[in-house]
Parts: C-alpha cells; structure tokens; sequence
C-alpha cells in the first residue's frame, strides 16, 4: 500500500495538501508519482498566479504520460519549487518532501473540508484510486 | 481492447513474476517497465538488457521462386543478400507508403525469413500473400507464418556479447553486424542474430516458443555478474528514439513515403520493379515535400507525437515521436518539417499547450551508436 501521511488532506486527483499556518503546501502523492514513472517534466504555475479549486495549476510529466495537476483549494500561489525545473526526479524520490510543487495562500477556508482525509484518501485507493 | 483478448508471450509469466507493469502494445500484453524506464535504460547503455520481442512475427518463404517474391514486395535488394546475411526492408503500398518496417533474413540458398512488426502481423500476412498470388514468376514461393510458434529476446548492451558468448556453443564475436548463425544457447536451438534497436552492440535471439522461458531463465542467471536486467518497453522506446531509429505507427506509416522518412538507403530501384517503385521514383525525381528530422528542445518542454512543429508562428511540421533522452540528458523529437526548414541548426519551435517552445535541428543520432561495424 502507497505511503498516506496522516497529517496531510488529498484530493481525487492524487494531490496532497499541507497546511502551514496561513498556507497551503501542495504536491503529488507517492501514489501519484509511482503509477506515473520517472518524472521527467515539471510545469508550475509563477508566483502570483491565482488558483481555482480542482481546477488545472500545472502539468507532470513521465517518460510516458502527460498529468494535469489540480488545485486542492482557491487561492494565490505563493512560493513554487523552482529545484524541479533541472531536478524533476526529485517528485519520485521525495513526494511528500523535496518533491513538493506550491505554496499557496488559500483564498477560502471551506474549501479544506471538502479535501479527502488521509483515511478517505486510502479508501479511494483500495476502490482503484479513480 | 480488454485485457483478456490480449496476447501473450510465452515470456507473460516470467513478466508478471518479476513485478513488470503490463500494459497493451499492438494487440499484446507487454512489460513496459520492470523497476524503472530510466533505470532500465541506463542498464542497457551501461551493461546488459533482455527485451521479450515475442510479440514480433515471422514470416518464412521457401522456394525456387522466394527471391522473386521477395524482390516484388520489398524495396531493398534482395540478391545482393547472401546466405547468414540481414538486411533491413520496407513493405511498401503502390502509391510508396509505407505497409511496414522489416528484416530480411536469407536462410539458405532458396529461404527467407522475415521479422515484422507485432501490430502489422495480419496486415501483412495478408499483404505478402495477396500481392505475390497474381504475379506470373513467383508462384514456386511457399509461404509459412512461423509468428506463434517462434520467441524472440533481444540481448543488447556492452556486455551482451560476453553474456551469449558465455551460453553459446560456438564463436559469437565472429558473427558480425547483421549477420546471423544458427547455434545452441543452454540447449535451446537459437538462431543468433546480430541485429537490435537499442544503438547499442548485441543480439536478438530466436528460439521455439516452447523453450524461451528456459533462454530467458538462464540469460538472467548467466548474467546476473554482468549486471543484466530485463528491459521493458518504456525503455524500448526512449533508447531507439535517442537513435533516430523509426517506429511504425509513430514515425512511419501508411501515409508516410519512405523517402520522406530518410530511408532512401532502403529503396534500390535499379534491382527492377517492385511495389511502390514507380512513385517512388517519381518522389526522388521531384525531390520530398518535407524530411523525418531530429529535434532538440532549446526550452525545457517535453514533444510528443502529434504536436504541431511551427517556424515564426506557422505551422511547418508534425512531430511523431518525442521524449526526454536519458543518455543525452536532454528533451529529443522526431518530427517531419517542410524540407526548406530540414537543415542542421534550423529553428523552430513545438507547440505545446497552445504554446510555442523553441528547438532546434540537429545532428542524429542524438546519441552515438556503438553497434559492432563489420
């Protein structure tokens, strides 16, 4: 079974959400990033850039298949992590660490209680994850 | 195509035992990866990779009219081929389109095998058989689709030659580049060919389907010292597109001429007629529209097959095949552009999610290749 951090809220689309504070850390999940392969290709979106829930920020890219990412909630982007442009292996190796994509400032607070929790999250998985 | 109407190689179990990821390739259920595509390719360059290339077909013809035949429905020259020789072919349709990529194997004086591609098997059947019935002096050709009952592994790397030396039962560096002989690997009757589509030196072996499991198990036992590791299709791909080398359905296809694809070398008109020679020549004589070419993405961006190639704003091409390259560290394409536009060093541009990336043409393969020379 793919590695579910407890503290983290997830979406349908495999991404993790972190709350900091008055941010939101996103990246994609373990799973995420196994069923897609060796990441070569990492698109985020620039700092500023205004977010809409489960809509498309960015894109994944393995040797064999193109990912859109979504937004686990509204919101302006706040920080990204730059390290993937030259190093997108890292979102393998590191999923829930070195591997995350964007910092956002989150726009509304309900939005975080329609994320899935870690136990919901596992159980989408155990159904197929899609 | 559901997973239960999928072939399988008689290598299927060893796959899924190994923990591959299978996925449908051409009608067949097929590794595309073990542990990694990069990692996998990496071996390849570095050591020693197996490929299972069962799924592949077969195709013997035998006969005082053989040559003939294969004369009329090939467009390389099949007399100058001799006997433990390979040549590289094209099937080609009347108008010069391409029906399929193949190897031509002379067995023996009066035989020819012939390897196609897994996808195209019933097509060409069809094609072989149809296209020689009616010609007058290649009735004496008997054909034999040898496609279910044959295994293929592919050996290929710098180590391979120490790996199938290691199991064969004579002299494999004395087999030279697209040659062939027949040999025993391990007690399995194998024919031994020096041919691969990696870049990189090895062998493609063809045993009886009932006995390439055994082939399989003791290559990856004889070669666990060598560092040898089964290779899925993932890295197939990234390691002959670092080489330019075509793949049907991508780069080539029924649509695509074969001198648009850069595979003039392949076409000899003065051997006599054959199908698709004479539009064929009328391409040459006019010279091609637009060239396969090999692009190098100057801003980071990932090009895939079917992305629009563009020069200021206009579109100019089409790419067919596209990737990160592991050895050249790099984001690599192949793609057909106007011929104007097919010199080293032209810039253009791919568009990607509506927008325009900047790459460049240059020099192929991407990746030098180490195939043995003679």
């Amino acid at each position: 079974m793919a590695n579910v951090p407890r503290d983290l809220k997830y979406t349908r689309e495999h991404e993790w959400a972190k709350p900091e504070s008055d941010r939101v850390r996103v990246g994609i999940t373990a799973y995420a990033q196994e069923q897609l392969g060796d990441v070569v290709f990492v698109e985020l979106p620039k700092v500023g850039a205004k977010l809409t829930a489960a809509k498309n920020f960015g894109v994944v890219e393995s040797v064999k298949a193109v990912s859109d990412l979504f937004a686990p909630v509204s919101g302006e982007v706040a920080e990204v992590n730059g390290e993937l442009t030259q190093k997108p292996e890292t979102v393998n190796q590191d999923p829930y660490g070195k591997g995350w994509m964007i910092v956002v400032k989150p726009s509304s607070k309900a939005e975080w209680d329609q994320l899935l929790t870690a136990q919901q999250y596992e159980e989408y998985l155990a159904q197929g994850g899609h | 195509m559901s997973a239960t109407t999928l072939k399988r190689t008689p290598l299927h179990q060893a796959h899924v035992k190994a923990g591959a990821r299978m996925v449908p390739f051409g009608g067949w259920d097929m590794p595309v990866q073990y542990t990694g595509i990069v990692e996998e390719h990496r071996t390849v360059r570095s050591a020693v990779g197996l490929f299972d290339v069962s799924h592949m077909g077969e195709f013997e013809v035998e006969g005082p009219g053989a040559l003939a035949a294969l004369q009329h429905l090939t467009t390389n020259d099949v007399a100058a081929l001799q006997v433990g020789q390979i040549q590289y072919s094209l099937l080609c349709y009347p108008n010069g389109t391409i029906v399929d990529d193949l190897t031509v194997y002379r067995v023996s004086d009066d035989r020819y095998m012939l390897t196609v591609n897994a996808g195209n098997i019933d097509k060409d059947w069809a094609h072989v058989t149809q296209s020689t019935e009616h010609a007058r002096d290649v009735k004496d050709a008997r054909w034999r689709n040898a496609s279910e009952g044959t295994g293929l592994i592919a050996v290929q790397g710098p180590k391979a030659e120490a790996l199938v030396g290691r199991l064969a039962d004579r002299d494999v560096t004395a087999i030279g580049y697209y040659r062939f002989a027949r040999g025993t690997l391990s007690d399995v009757p194998t024919l031994i060919s020096r041919t691969g589509y990696t870049g990189e030196d090895g062998f493609e072996l063809y045993a009886p389907a009932d006995r390439t499991e055994r082939l399989w198990t003791e290559l990856v036992s004889a070669g666990r010292a060598d560092g040898v590791a089964p290779i899925g299709l993932g890295a197939r791909d990234t390691l002959r597109l670092e080489m330019k080398y075509v793949l049907y359905g991508n780069d080539i296809d029924e649509t695509t001429n074969a001198l648009e694809a850069g595979l003039g070398w392949v076409v000899k008109p003065a051997k006599g007629d054959f199908i698709g020679r004479e539009a064929l020549e009328k391409v040459r004589a006019a010279g091609v529209q637009r060239k396969l070419i090999g692009l190098e993405m100057t801003e980071r961006a990932v090009a895939r097959h079917g992305y629009p190639v563009q020069k200021d704003g206009r579109a100019v091409g089409i790419v067919t095949s596209g990737s990160y390259g592991p050895s050249v560290d790099k984001y690599i394409a192949m793609a057909y552009v106007e011929t104007a536009l097919a010199g080293i060093g032209t810039e253009l541009a791919v568009e990607i999610r509506g927008q325009a990336k900047a790459a460049r043409v240059v020099k192929t393969p991407f990746h030098p290749s180490r195939v043995k020379k003679a």
